[in-house]
């Protein structure tokens, strides 16, 4: 049976990143169509009615959404390549914590620092640096979250190193300076062509933050 | 070998801790239960098992730490394998996680914003958007008994516990689940009647005072 995949995204999603790294990492091929977010595409639309987002993953003409949820869906299909999550059950669970932590913390926190000034974006610039620094701790002395091997937590996470510049310069701070462990991490993740092929020029990031302000009317 | 000490830092009306102990009681696993006093004082193991949110439900196994109602649900699913929670194929587990990350989003935060809200059209606002949720996951369970068929699982787990608060909401807002959503209603029924859940889920009624003093404490007219 033919594996037919087309992965509906935008270049500059972290979630859609995260898609299209796992899919590398097991060398997997698939079509990538890219989505206008101001007009969206029917394919979009009917294949992703309750959140109208990306990314979806249409596999064989099923669609499968929530880029966490597509990972794990990759990784238990093609579960002899690359595997992503740990095989063993505590590993596992540590692993979607971590992940789940990643969701719902750096995303939102780091659109505040792009969307707010003065003390509003201090305070989030402040809580930004603070989950970084929990990562960290939980990084600890491995080479990667997963491990010895990249690993569900580096492929949910990695995505935001391409958006790190922006937020630098939106909130004038160094990521570098004050979490130069997660920075090499990062660094080191880089070097798999899954991740470098995948994650945008940080300072292409930086253009699009500045148009998606003034698109939103934000100065 | 592993002795199977299973313990849940709990509270009596936490809908998530709910999720927990009925996924253990599906399994036929002993557990102890230890109640937090979450207003008076966290206690030590709660707060060094779950340092990062300092909630409830935690889940020790054998001492080891769990957190996250969802995280700890899949977890004894894929440690416990039988009855089986989850479903058996990648694209039906797929689907079982997106409603679980759907009820996850917006079931609990729906329900309360009505009893936390003031003034009228805060509380017609906050009541249209929990309908406009219990009709989309009234779709997704369409005709069938239970959200992935015939068999009580994953789903069924993680969001029946929310119904318990579903009368507290309905008083506040002066409105019934029931006729807006009756096949909704008929599955929270079904599912009510098995005893793992009936064990574990606290009548409504109690809720409802609980959440009294809730808006007590949180200053709420």
């Amino acid at each position: 049976m033919a594996n037919e995949l087309i992965l509906l995204d935008t270049w500059v999603s972290p979630f859609g990143m995260r898609v299209r790294i796992a899919l590398r990492e097991k060398g997997i091929k698939f079509e990538y169509k890219e989505e206008d977010l101001t007009n969206k595409s029917d394919l979009l639309l009917k294949m992703n009615p309750i959140h109208k987002k990306i990314p979806v993953l249409i596999h064989n003409g099923k669609p499968v959404r929530e880029s966490g949820i597509i990972v794990q869906y990759v990784d238990e299909v093609w579960h002899d390549k690359a595997p992503l999550l740990p095989s063993e059950p505590y590993p596992r669970a540590q692993a979607r914590f971590w992940a789940d932590f990643v969701d719902k913390k750096i995303y939102d926190t780091g659109r505040k620092i792009w969307t707010t000034k003065g003390d509003e974006q201090k305070s989030a610039t402040e809580e930004f640096i603070g989950y970084l620094k929990t990562l960290e701790a939980e990084l600890g002395d491995k080479p990667y979250f997963g491990g010895e091997k990249l690993g569900y937590v580096d492929v949910t996470m990695i995505p935001f190193y391409s958006w790190f510049h922006a937020y630098e310069v939106s909130g004038n701070f160094s990521i570098e300076s004050n979490c130069p462990k997660l920075m090499a991490w990062a660094k080191r993740c880089m070097q798999h062509e899954s991740v470098s092929k995948t994650l945008p020029d940080p300072k292409k990031v930086y253009e699009f933050i500045l148009q998606l302000k003034k698109r939103l009317g934000i100065e | 070998m592993s002795k199977n000490e299973l313990v849940i830092l709990d509270c009596w009306a936490s809908p998530f801790c709910m999720r927990v102990k009925i996924a253990l009681a599906e399994k036929g696993l002993d557990y102890e239960e230890r109640a937090e006093d979450l207003f008076g004082g966290k206690s030590d193991l709660l707060l060094t098992s779950n340092p990062i949110y300092k909630k409830v439900p935690v889940f020790l196994h054998d001492s080891k730490p769990l957190c996250e109602s969802t995280v700890i649900v899949s977890y004894i699913d894929e440690t416990w394998p039988a009855p089986a929670l989850l479903p058996s194929t990648p694209y039906e587990r797929s689907q079982a996680r997106f409603w679980a990350d759907y009820i996850d989003k917006k079931l609990f935060d729906s329900t309360s914003a009505i009893w936390k809200a003031s003034g009228d059209d805060a509380v017609e606002g906050a009541k249209k958007e929990f309908v406009e949720v219990l009709k989309v996951l009234e779709g997704a369970l369409g005709e069938k008994e239970y959200f992935a068929g015939d068999a009580f699982g994953y789903v069924d787990i993680l969001a029946i516990p929310i119904t318990s608060w579903f009368l507290a909401s309905e008083k506040f807002g002066n409105f019934k689940v029931e006729a807006e959503c009756p096949k909704l209603s008929t599955w929270i029924k079904r599912c009510m009647e098995k005893e793992t859940v009936a064990k574990v889920v606290p009548d409504p009624e109690k809720i409802y005072e609980f959440v009294i003093n809730l808006r007590k404490m949180f200053g709420i007219a």
